[in-house]
């Protein structure tokens, strides 16, 4: 196998998307396809005050409407024993009190739980909801982010103190400075799958759950905290997500509903969250206002970049991203400030929403490079490659790779970057300015721990279990194609077990991690199995025995069409069925556990994007030409699952920059577009051609493979890429998203 | 969801009849509207009148008259070869509305009379005049970004929605309808109707009221028509705008012209002053922003929708420049 040129062959002949088939003909069973006997349905009823304290709550003609099983609410709520410690342990890593659902008569914001009703029918238990009345004691509450700046707080914890290199806010000294303001407001993920649980006791100690996560492992952990269960008395499902983007990151307080409901009613219970409850009640990319001061020389060497970001918060907890991060280490600067700050609202606590905080800070750090580039009459990639950080300029240590200006050079020439003007307004097609843009990403390359199990068998297929799950990137695309590679199986010969826990147990997806995990874990377990057979064949009358060759190691072998040969002697080759045979063997199996070393280097995926638009003068409408996404991400792995991954990725920045905002009536607390014909994301006919640009070369420390990630960088820099080439187009520098047609027509 | 009974009738009199017996009663034809605001529990009908079964979908010409039935559905007649020839800004007005799935559902009737999409109309818990009469608007001070900028009263500033309907407006619609008293023919520009002191009435129909179809006359307009609909997203989404522009042109000169504007107002909005001030000038852009400025007189902003106030003008240009282009 030439390590270089390890998934050449994907290149040339990709396997399609496994699963793929199912998905599309329906065939594929979702957490709300399962069907169990007996089955109960739940509906929660939420808060209709956006703060206070319920005064009384009258459930009795819920009670008495046919079907309805049981009511629970604050009043007759099981105690939760997690809940008792005063830290529920359904937490992600920040700092405050997780909402305990039914605790008590709390409301922190608008439409919070305060009701689960179960019936038999879910026709009944909607309607049974509707009968749930209470009365509140309401507070004054805040959900505006702008109007509640004063109260900003730095988070909780050493990583979130301002950060300083060089001088403190040392670019107001620059020859040549901007300072500016941006802003986006909130964004839901809204997967087409609803949030659902179906939770199912099966004894008092033993329960399953088919739930809406991106990990199975870190569900279990916070349901086994919350009901004091020792983990491995509950199976968590997850083998189908319908998209999440990063909402199905924390165990929600109605995931613990549905467990309590399916105890208190002694039946399986499915509770479906409703489209307008995932506006409300399972997190949001917080709406932020950033503000950046940036300088540089007058030949366009960078003086220092200042970056503050105040973010949404809820009120009771503190959900932390790396808003300001990228601005640390994007570009060689001697003097960069970061400041982040936290402004607690009356709203659900928000949650990493794909490429979380790099995407937020993206906007405004690479909006903001481009009015520099402006201000200088740079080209804004020249501006970039001046300032093009060699090293890692915050951990002042070596990149483990990097390949951006590939990325520049490549993406520049697939859109006709020549053709851009350095004066914006000076392209025009009729009504229609013409513009180019371009924007930035970067992403830490994680790789995680994962174990996986390979298992060969009697008819020389492969099986690999993983408890990872795939929420829609092609998890299992990406573990058949480094098992195909490995193995030399054809993809027909490898089948996936994943997404339950009980399976070795796989990291949860988030943060790009996947492919560089379980993806080295596959290789690995995989390089295992080879050993093993490498021992197998070594041993006395094997015919690989030869005079020439005594100990048979797995560089001697050839692994292809589902056989094994002697790399000298092609000749002597054994197919895995019959080596099964041979060595009266049922099977072979390995379990190996593989997990990322702490590295002299920085590790990160780089993106670039390009776009090219136009824009109608008179009715400020835009019309995306082009766009072409640059990846490095080290050796691809899958080809197609990757281009799809990254053109997702581009339609979600796309839908950031023109369309998606969640509008919240500041008066009564609450949203008001929590639709999806009123909540925009873009349609098919918003999106042009995406062409997606590979650099392709291995990173050389993260793992064997040499793959990083792809799923944030994918997004982050798409949204400043089309906000630049709105600027290129019209001379007008939006600031706020979305871009929509009122903000660029003109009289 | 509240349970209500559910009849099918197949004739206009059993229809009439069955709304005349029960007040509480509704019909239903393609329900595209109707089970959202059942769903949202804004309209609580006991019973649903089913008419799909009514014999009323034909699409065909009588004499210069384009007959279209009340249940006739919006991509059937998007995609009818008389549409296209002889009503073509019909069919693009009916193109822009909605999506597909949508258009293979919903009626000509239904579409006529489907309610405005303001958010606060849909929010039983938010105030609105027009589904609780007394209980405020709730956009006036509010979200009104999506708003009307003419005929408003500060009972209620919502928008008609419909596409369909600004060019019906437009292209001199007949209404015909049947009711408990017989017969009656509404013109369309008179269908729907502000909302001053009344915002619960979107139109002039009785209670019981059934819209048996339309009719179009033939006009001089096929050659010079466009629908121009400005909105957030390529589809699936309101106007924030629209256009529906038709001219008759001899060389440069406007014999002949139809303006109907969507987005604007609680009713397809029709502009009548500007019409008569382009008739027998010159099809030029000039010309046109004068008539687009005369269009606008007594616009009125409500702060996030004050962008219309020149979105409004610059999209009537577009339209007509569009309109003259055509072959």
């Amino acid at each position: 196998m030439d390590k270089e040129f390890f998934f050449d062959k994907q290149a040339k002949d990709p396997i399609e998307r496994v699963g793929g088939r199912a998905k599309v003909t329906g065939a594929a069973l979702y957490t709300a396809d399962q069907q169990f006997q007996n089955l109960a349905y739940g509906f929660l009823v939420g808060s209709t005050v956006a703060k206070g304290r319920i005064k009384s709550i009258d459930t009795k003609a819920a009670e008495r409407a046919p079907g309805v099983l049981a009511v629970i609410t604050h009043q007759n709520a099981p105690k939760i024993p997690g809940y008792q410690t005063g830290r529920d342990p359904a937490k992600p890593p920040t700092a405050g009190q997780p909402l305990r659902i039914f605790y008590n008569e709390e409301i922190f914001y608008y439409d919070q739980p305060i009701a689960l009703v179960i019936a038999d029918t879910y026709e009944r238990v909607l309607h049974a909801a509707k009968l749930v009345k209470a009365q509140y004691e309401k507070g004054v509450f805040q959900t505006e982010l702008g109007s509640n700046l004063a109260k900003a707080k730095i988070p909780t914890g050493p990583r979130f103190e301002d950060y300083k290199r060089g001088e403190v806010d040392g670019y107001k000294n620059a020859p040549v400075k901007v300072e500016q303001e941006y802003y986006h407001p909130i964004e839901v993920h809204n997967p087409m799958e609803l949030g659902n649980t179906l939770a199912h006791w099966e004894s008092d100690q033993k329960l399953m759950v088919y739930t809406k996560t991106q990990g199975v492992e870190a569900t279990r952990k916070s349901i086994s905290d919350a009901f004091k269960l020792p983990p491995e008395n509950i199976t968590v499902h997850a083998e189908q997500i319908g998209g999440a983007f990063g909402m199905g990151l924390r165990t929600w307080p109605y995931e613990i509903a549905a467990v309590m409901g399916a105890q208190k009613v002694g039946r399986p219970l499915k509770l479906v969250l409703h489209r307008e409850q995932m506006f409300t009640n399972v997190g949001y990319r917080p709406a932020t206002q950033q503000k950046i001061g940036i300088g540089a020389t007058p030949d366009g060497k960078l003086v220092g970049i200042t970056h503050e970001a105040y973010a949404n918060t809820s009120s009771y907890e503190e959900f932390t991203e790396a808003t300001v991060n990228l601005t640390q280490f994007l570009y060689a600067c001697p003097n960069v400030t970061t400041r982040y700050r936290l402004v607690p609202l009356n709203m659900c606590t928000p949650i990493w929403m794909r490429g979380p905080g790099e995407a937020t800070g993206s906007f405004a750090l690479e909006s903001a490079m481009d009015e520099l580039a402006f201000a200088l009459n740079l080209d804004p990639i020249e501006l970039r490659n001046r300032n093009h950080a060699d090293v890692d300029p915050e951990k002042n240590q070596p990149w483990s790779s990097k390949y951006l200006t590939e990325c520049f050079q490549m993406g520049a020439e697939k859109i006709g970057w020549k053709n851009r003007k350095l004066q914006p307004r000076t392209a025009q097609e009729g009504d229609w300015l013409v513009g180019y843009g371009m924007g930035t990403g970067a992403f830490g390359a994680m790789r995680w721990a994962a174990t996986v199990k390979a298992r060969l068998q009697p008819d020389g297929s492969l099986l690999l279990q993983c408890s990872v799950n795939d929420m829609g990137p092609g998890t299992a695309t990406m573990m058949t194609a480094v098992a195909t590679e490995a193995m030399g199986l054809t993809p027909a010969k490898v089948r996936i077990q994943m997404g339950s826990t009980g399976l070795p147990p796989g990291p949860t997806q988030g943060g790009s991690n996947v492919t560089a995990t379980v993806g080295a874990a596959v290789n690995d377990v995989c390089t295992a199995l080879k050993e093993q057979i490498a021992t197998l064949l070594s041993k006395e009358g094997s015919r690989f025995h030869t005079a020439n060759v005594h100990g048979v190691k797995v560089d001697d072998l050839l692994f292809a069409e589902g056989a094994v040969s002697l790399k000298q002697n092609p000749a002597i080759k054994m197919t895995y069925t019959e080596l099964l045979q041979q060595n009266g063997l049922s099977v072979l199996e390995q379990t190996r556990e593989s997990k990322g070393q702490q590295q002299q280097y920085s590790m990160y995926s780089f993106s670039v994007h390009f776009v090219k638009l136009r824009v109608h003068k008179p009715t400020g409408r835009i019309k995306i030409d082009h766009v072409v996404s640059c990846a490095d991400a080290g050796t691809i792995v899958s080809p197609t699952t990757a281009a799809s991954q990254m053109i997702g990725g581009a339609v979600g920045g796309i839908g950031m920059a023109m369309m998606e905002d969640l509008v919240i009536d500041h008066r009564f607390g609450r949203p008001i577009n929590n639709n999806l014909a009123d909540y925009h994301v873009p349609v098919n006919a918003d999106i042009p051609n995406v062409d997606v640009v590979f650099v392709g070369k291995k990173d050389p420390y993260i793992n064997q493979m040499g793959s990083k990630g792809l799923g944030e960088i994918a997004l982050i820099g798409m949204a400043p890429a089309i906000a630049n080439a709105v600027f290129n187009a019209t001379g007008k520098r939006i600031r706020t998203l979305p871009i929509t047609p009122d903000k660029l027509m003109e009289g | 969801m509240i349970n209500f009974d559910y009849i099918r009738v197949s004739t206009p009199t059993a229809a009439v009849d069955a709304l005349a017996k029960d007040k509480a009663a509704q019909w239903i034809a393609g329900g595209t509207n109707l089970i959202d605001l059942m769903k949202k529990g804004v309209l609580n009908p006991q019973k649903l009148v089913d008419i799909n079964n009514l014999p009323l979908k034909e699409i065909r010409k009588e004499g210069k008259v384009l007959r279209i039935g009340a249940l006739a559905l919006n991509s059937d007649v998007s995609e009818h070869e008389l549409v296209l020839q002889s009503q073509p800004l019909l069919a693009q007005a009916l193109k822009a509305g909605a999506s597909q799935q949508i258009r293979n559902m919903a009626t000509v009737g239904g579409n006529m009379m489907q309610r405005t999409r303001c958010p606060y109309f849909y929010n039983p818990d938010m105030p609105c005049n027009k589904r609780e009469p007394g209980t405020g608007c709730g956009a006036l001070k509010g979200f009104n970004r999506m708003h009307a900028i003419f005929g408003t009263s500060d009972k209620c500033i919502a928008v008609h929605p419909s596409d369909m309907c600004i060019a019906l407006v437009a292209l001199d619609a007949t209404v015909l309808v049947a009711g408990p008293k017989g017969e009656r023919r509404i013109p369309f520009q008179n269908f729907h109707r502000l909302p001053g002191e009344l915002p619960q009435r979107d139109n002039t129909l009785e209670r019981g009221e059934l819209i048996l179809g339309l009719e179009i006359p033939d006009n001089p307009f096929a050659d010079h028509v466009h629908y121009l609909k400005v909105r957030d997203r390529s589809s699936y989404a309101f106007a924030l705008v629209s256009v529906a522009a038709a001219l008759a042109l001899k060389g440069k000169t406007i014999q002949d012209v139809r303006l109907g504007m969507g987005g604007v107002a609680h009713k397809p909005w029709r502009l009548v002053e500007a019409e008569s001030f382009l008739k027998g000038k010159q099809a030029t852009e000039a010309v046109f922003r004068e008539a687009a400025n005369l269009a606008m007189r007594g616009a009125k902003g409500y702060g996030q929708n004050n962008f219309k106030l020149k979105l409004g003008p610059n999209t009537i240009v577009e339209a007509l420049k569009k309109a003259t282009e055509k072959a």
